[in-house]
């Protein structure tokens, strides 16, 4: 890799249209599948600015309002284009604390990229990729600069949870000023993007580049810390004398089916299945003490990003047959079409239109297999889907060793449960006021999948951002005695 | 890093340390436990907490030689630490005054019954405590275990100690001679729970037992640990440790402890090995 990026010229706007999109080159699909290195290998600096070329710099951009963060979007394709790659990466953290990995996470072609103007008579500007392509080219070259901090304000925050909305909140109200603590419950800080995404899709390294950097801006890390057992959100005003609370606390209770059987050795959630390979590394068992046995065949249940992972990590196990069982069919999966066509490419055995209605299992307790019912779609339901019916008479086996159940996660209830007047809904999530994201309780503030349900990323650091304003707004009327912190007890 | 202040063979297996965690020490109630992760290559295990010092900031952890993790453990002494110690988690014992509260302990069950014995008492409850093991060595903490309880009976298989036989057995003399307790508390092995659930269950005894399943968040985030209590799927972490052990679906739990033996069992010979090799490199210095 070069290392200088020189710029390339603007083009003509009827030749920036005939520039045709450029591919993410990735790992061959048969060498993939054997290893935990990441798929999409990114674009090298030729590619990036060539794609930098086809944006049509619009003067009322579409992209931006599909942006959860707002990124001005054409600004840092432009500097990009022009070869100043940090200038595009200041550009893009003015409103983004972590594009390295937002440019390989965000549903791209739900937000910024499905609105472009080049979408609508042919593909759209790759910006996703070009934004990865900025993060990591400074990130390799260490020319990233530390973002500039506002003076201390003598005011102490502490952000529950270490997780998109953690991250993105702790660094905006580092950088207006205040000191921030974050706390975690595991041992390693990431959250989801430690447990949960597997390293072919985000590499930790990444990860751990991103909170470097918030300690260099300050922050503290307290990991192995519980808030509502090591400590309750009371105590954190009181005790350890901060000033507002954020609970960013994530969407981390494992749903199952419900279904006979679902206790048998082998059923795993999907959240156990991929914290063991991605936070305790039980792929790289027994170096690592933490194990993993997925057998021969394995199951997911669910059709989403979440399965996806499970899906295709089993397969990098050493899975020989890894199954695919969804309800509905591949038009309604909730999956990233990339990550859908991955999986496809990596031989994963799709079953559309099927679901569990047991698992089975020997006398040991083991599982040997599941019974699965064929579906039909009918009249559309609440969410507008075609909702899936039972074929009657159509039941049947098939024979796996390991299920992996992955239809969805609900908020943990560990730190709401723990803390007196606040409001939840019926789902367990915290109600959060739409602007502020305050909770019922005064200086108590709150957002991501805590109060969105499981959703991504991105809204989860949007959120973060905002209840940052929020938070910075309720210290600076604590601090003119305008209001008091909250007792809890 | 959380620092090892002492560690401490109490008996053949057995380890007790004390751990620097004030923070842990300052909130653990009897009944709760942590989740420890010796070392940046383990494994997160859960272990019951037998005592802690808020006062001096630190907890005692009773470990036994099991697994890979534990016997690495017992290799480790004060100055050292662990990665990772989170806590307290789980639910806290419920402790009011019953009146007569029996405390049945085997193993290394003995450890987590310490503080809910000595939480009994203080409340006033009358507090018979019935420990075993398979030889007189393995009944651990009997000077804490009288301190904490009002009689203490002890038992062993190969009638080393106190009498010959199981702890079921003496508990059934002390409720013929005795009378019904309010309560019953059962830890030890799984096995060794689920006989005292059978003894109790028809005498219409009140009777909790403490799972010990497999974890890995210990914060009810992976569901690794799901046990059917009165039919229902509970997690062990959050929503126990502590059950009605006439509800607990003792059969489904002995089953799933036994989901990773194969890699225990691995990871085992691989440590044996490589110690082996350390103590015939050590050898050549030597």
């Amino acid at each position: 890799m070069a290392d200088e990026v020189k710029g390339v010229p603007e083009l003509p706007k009827p030749e920036r249209m005939k520039v045709p999109r450029h591919p993410m080159p990735t790992q061959d699909h048969h060498v993939r599948i054997s290893n935990f290195d990441e798929v999409a290998t990114g674009y090298d600096p030729e590619t990036a600015l060539v794609e930098a070329q086809r944006c049509l710099q619009c003067a009322n951009p579409p992209c931006v309002k599909g942006c959860p963060v707002g990124i001005d979007i054409p600004a840092f394709i432009d500097l990009l284009r022009k070869g100043d790659v940090a200038g595009s990466l200041v550009k893009l953290k003015e409103t983004n604390t972590l594009p390295a990995i937002c440019g390989r996470v965000c549903p791209q072609e739900e937000q910024c990229e499905v609105v472009c103007v080049l979408a609508k008579r042919g593909e759209p500007v790759a910006i996703g990729r070009m934004e990865r392509f900025v993060a990591d080219w400074e990130r390799e070259h260490g020319t990233a600069s530390t973002p500039e901090l506002a003076p201390p304000t003598g005011m102490c925050v502490a952000v529950v949870g270490s997780g998109p909305a953690g991250l993105a909140c702790a660094a905006e109200l580092a950088r207006a000023g205040h000191a921030v603590t974050i706390f975690e419950a595991l041992h390693k800080p990431g959250g989801v993007l430690v447990y949960g995404i597997p390293q072919f899709r985000l590499p930790k390294e990444i990860v751990t580049y991103e909170i470097d950097a918030l300690t260099a801006m300050g922050v503290t890390l307290r990991p192995d810390f519980v808030i509502g057992k090591t400590a309750s959100v009371h105590e954190l005003f009181w005790e350890f004398g901060f000033d507002a609370v954020f609970l960013g606390t994530g969407a981390g209770l494992p749903y199952f089916l419900g279904i006979p059987g679902e206790n048998y050795i082998g059923v795993l959630s999907a959240n156990e299945f991929l914290t063991r390979v991605n936070l305790m590394k039980a792929y790289d068992f027994p170096r690592h003490d933490t194990p993993v046995r997925p057998g021969r065949r394995v199951a997911v249940v669910g059709s989403g990003n979440v399965a996806m992972d499970c899906l295709r990590t089993a397969k990098r196990l050493g899975a020989e047959e890894v199954i695919c069982i969804y309800r509905r069919t591949r038009n309604e999966s909730p999956a990233r079409r990339e990550e859908l066509e991955h999986a496809e490419e990596e031989a994963i055995d799709f079953r559309w239109l099927s679901a569990p209605l047991a698992v089975r299992g020997n006398a040991e307790g083991f599982v040997t297999g599941m019974q699965i019912q064929r579906m039909e779609l009918g009249e559309p339901d609440a969410s507008g889907r075609r909702r899936p019916v039972p074929v009657a008479g159509s039941e049947y086996e098939i024979a796996v060793d390991t299920v992996v159940m992955a239809i969805g996660q609900g908020p943990n209830p560990l730190a709401t449960r723990s803390t007196p007047g606040l409001a939840l809904n019926r789902h367990g999530n915290i109600v959060a006021d739409p602007e502020t994201l305050q909770t019922s309780i005064p200086g108590v503030f709150a957002g991501g999948d805590i109060v969105t349900g499981a959703a991504t990323v991105i809204l989860a650091m949007g959120a973060g951002k905002q209840a940052a304003r929020g938070i910075h707004a309720w210290l600076g009327r604590l601090k003119a005695g305008e209001v008091e912190k909250p007792r809890l007890e | 890093m959380f620092a090892i202040e002492s560690r401490e063979e109490i008996a053949p297996r057995f380890h007790r340390f004390v751990v620097r965690a004030p923070e842990i020490a300052r909130k653990h109630r009897p009944g709760q436990f942590v989740i420890v992760m010796p070392d940046e290559l383990g494994e997160r295990i859960p272990l019951t907490i037998a005592h802690a010092d808020a006062a001096a900031g630190t907890i005692t952890l009773v470990v036994q030689e099991m697994g890979k993790t534990t016997m690495a453990m017992g290799r480790m002494n004060g100055g050292d630490g662990f990665v990772s110690v989170v806590g307290p988690l789980g639910a806290p014992t419920h402790i009011e005054r019953f009146g007569t509260v029996v405390c049945v302990g085997g193993g290394a069950g003995i450890a987590p019954l310490l503080p809910i014995a000595a939480g009994m008492k203080a409340a006033g409850n009358t507090v018979l405590s019935i420990l075993g093991g398979r030889t007189h060595e393995l009944v651990i903490l009997q000077p804490e275990m009288t301190a904490a309880s009002h009689e203490i009976f002890l038992t062993t298989d190969d009638g080393s100690l106190g009498r010959k036989g199981l702890v079921t057995h003496a508990l059934s003399d002390l409720i013929a001679e005795r009378g019904k307790p309010e309560l019953v508390v059962a830890i030890g092995p799984a096995v060794m729970m689920r006989a005292v659930a059978e003894l109790t269950r028809p005498l219409g005894i009140k009777t909790w037992a403490s799972l010990n399943s497999i974890m890995v968040d210990g914060t009810g985030m992976c569901g690794a640990c799901r046990v059917s209590v009165g039919g229902q799927t509970k997690f062990v972490c959050v929503d126990g440790p502590e059950f009605d052990a006439h509800e607990v679906d003792f059969d489904l739990l002995v089953k799933r402890l036994r989901m990773y033996l194969p890699e225990e069992q691995v990871a085992r010979e691989r440590y044996l090995e490589q110690c082996r090799c350390h103590e015939e490199g050590g050898g050549h210095h030597g």
